[in-house]
């Protein structure tokens, strides 16, 4: 079992040493594993159940220049009565906006505010000068105290990753501590961070394996794989080592770490191999909204048109859903 | 030194692209002889599912083309398929039966129905359109639009060539894309006849072809709500009122089953059409 060393102990060498002591990923079979977990068949009351899971675990994102209060209000109405067909459908877990957003975004989701946990809805701004992070630290931390003041329940923060790549972790591992400090509201209570590791810029699964780690040790409650701005997104291989170094945290710790694949989940299909994929690595316990989430737009729209399939017993179409 | 003939895998038609059907099944086609003659793919709902995500696709760069433009990709198949009669004869000739002169025939009667309904492309919205009378200084335009994807069943008992293409060729000019089951048990001339698709100029995806049984995927197309029309030309054997009030549930137009080719006619045409009508001021007076 690895020794986990803790936050305040930490310099940048022991840091330093304890990614590079990390064992290298074996990308055919890492690969491999992720493609045979991939070829599950759901079906039928499994297929219901994954269905609603997914919706379940939802945020609902519109991260555009373009974004408006208006499109932020249809955001929300949409996350909470997600078919206006039947109202059986569950509830997203989140909304996930700019922090500039967040205002709206809670004014229009009212009493229906909170832990998705308990049926509600939460709000995640990203923050830290997303989706580059190209931005100093000071303003990195007001970016993100700004949007827990407007009322944020969640902060997805992107990660420098020219830092990370430059070999400077301990510039990387400081900044998620200043941020996450940045999370804490006046009561004591801190907003949920989610760290963007940007996996499609890391090149290597070793790097994936190293920025997973680093973020755990500086505070992230969540690790994410991708902003939604660049491709490669999230992949089934890189989830699975990224949940792989949850679950050896969670052995080392005993604290539940999250994970959120985002960017390039369109299919009910795709969405499924992921819950097959958690299910098997950290178990089915994970499939809930503090968790495990998808960050995604487009997918909600296909998990419905399926729901509906299954529940009328014939195909649907795009026009039995909502435009984005 | 004798040689191994290479038989030919016919598979479906789906997105500009020849798949197996995914439920790995094929069925015998014989000729009237009943000697094997090729095992062709046996579409299910799924890939009749698949033909229709690709139909919509393909829809609105389609229906986007200029109508100058449909007409001459669609004038190039009929080029294509001249220059591929030969096999056309011989396919028809091994399963239905034909004589070499009743098959030549059909072929030709195929690629002049074609091109009847080619040449109808910039112009049946002119035959079909008007400027409606109005009371005001208006002009008020009635313009006939594709429906979006149609689903059909081509003819069972007649050509079938002949009848695929008086089947397909009135739906896809307007601007329409399609998924068609051709005759069941005369399946190679519409897989030949896809590969002609594939290599002429049309988008993957406008033609979809499922070969398999009328009667296992006619309901699924009938319910399926992201299918705008249904022409039940060769449906005439299934039980077709119950496609059609299936079809009703989603508002989809439907043409009923007829005896033998269809007959060319611009109607067939506009009853895969929607009307739309505009109003536009005359001038600023």
């Amino acid at each position: 079992m690895r020794s986990i060393p803790a936050v305040s102990d930490l310099t940048a060498e022991s840091l330093a040493d304890f990614l590079r002591a990390l064992p290298g990923v074996d990308a055919v079979g890492l690969e491999a594993r992720a493609a045979d977990l991939g070829t599950r068949s759901i079906k039928t009351s499994s297929k219901a159940w994954a269905i609603d899971t997914i919706i379940k675990l939802i945020d609902l994102t519109t991260l555009e220049g373009a974004d408006t209060p208006g499109k932020v209000r249809t955001l929300v109405a949409k996350a909470l009565v997600p078919d206006a067909g039947d109202l059986s459908t569950p509830t997203v877990a989140a909304v996930c906006v700019y922090g500039d957003m967040v205002a709206t975004a809670v004014e229009a989701l009212g009493d229906m505010h909170g832990d998705p946990d308990q049926g509600k809805v939460s709000v995640a701004a990203v923050a830290t000068a997303f989706p580059s992070g190209r931005s100093s630290l000071a303003i990195k931390i007001a970016d993100t105290q700004e949007a827990v003041a407007a009322g944020a329940d969640e902060i997805d923060m992107v990660i420098d990753r020219g830092a990370f790549l430059s070999g400077d972790w301990w510039t990387v591992f400081q900044q998620i501590v200043a941020v996450k400090e940045a999370c804490r509201r006046a009561d004591g209570t801190h907003a949920h961070l989610k760290v963007i590791l940007e996996t499609g810029e890391l090149v290597t699964y070793d790097n994936v394996r190293k920025a997973s780690w680093l973020a755990m040790l500086a505070g992230g409650d969540f690790i994410k794989t991708s902003t939604g701005k660049v491709a490669p997104a999230a992949t089934l291989p890189v989830t699975l080592l990224m949940l792989e170094a949850v679950r050896d945290w969670y052995a080392a710790t005993g604290q539940r770490i999250g994970v959120k694949p985002a960017g390039g989940i369109k299919t009910t299909k795709d969405a499924i191999k992921y819950l097959v994929v958690v299910a098997e690595t950290v178990g089915e316990e994970w499939l809930v909204p503090h968790l495990f989430r998808f960050g995604a737009s487009s997918l909600l729209n296909d998990v419905l048109l399926q729901r509906q399939k299954l529940a009328s017993g014939h195909y649907s179409s795009a026009d039995y859903v909502t435009l984005d | 030194m004798s040689r191994l003939a290479v038989p030919k895998t016919y598979k479906l038609f789906i997105g500009g692209k020849f798949p197996r059907s995914e439920s790995g099944r094929v069925y015998e086609v014989n000729s009237v002889a009943g000697e094997f003659v090729a095992n062709a793919a046996q579409g299910s709902r799924k890939d009749m599912r698949d033909a229709v995500v690709a139909a919509r696709t393909a829809q609105p760069g389609w229906s986007g083309a200029t109508a100058y433009n449909r007409g001459q990709v669609l004038y190039r198949i009929a080029e294509v398929l001249e220059g591929r009669k030969a096999q056309f004869v011989e396919e028809i000739m091994l399963v239905e039966g034909s004589s070499a002169k009743e098959a030549a025939a059909q072929v030709d009667a195929a690629i002049d129905t074609w091109i009847w309904y080619a040449g109808w492309a910039d112009k049946y919205t002119q035959v079909a359109g008007q400027a409606n009378p109005v009371s005001g200084p208006y002009f008020n335009l009635s313009v006939p639009e594709p429906t979006g994807v149609v689903g059909a069943i081509a003819p069972q008992s007649s050509g079938s060539l002949l009848g695929l293409v008086a089947t397909i060729a009135p739906i896809l000019v307007s601007g329409n894309t399609v998924v068609v089951v051709p005759r069941e048990d005369a399946p190679l001339t519409a897989i030949s006849f896809a590969e002609v698709m594939a290599t002429s100029d049309v988008p993957g995806g406008v033609v979809n072809v499922i070969t398999g049984s009328p009667a296992e995927l006619a309901p699924w197309m009938a319910s399926h709500a992201d299918i705008n029309a249904l022409d039940l030309a060769g449906a005439g054997n299934l039980d077709w009122a119950s496609l059609q009030i299936a079809a009703a549930e989603t508002l989809m137009r439907t043409l009923a089953p007829v005896e033998g080719i269809p007959a060319s006619s611009l109607n067939r045409i506009t009853a895969f059409t929607e009307v739309k009508s505009v109003w536009h001021t005359k001038s600023l007076i």
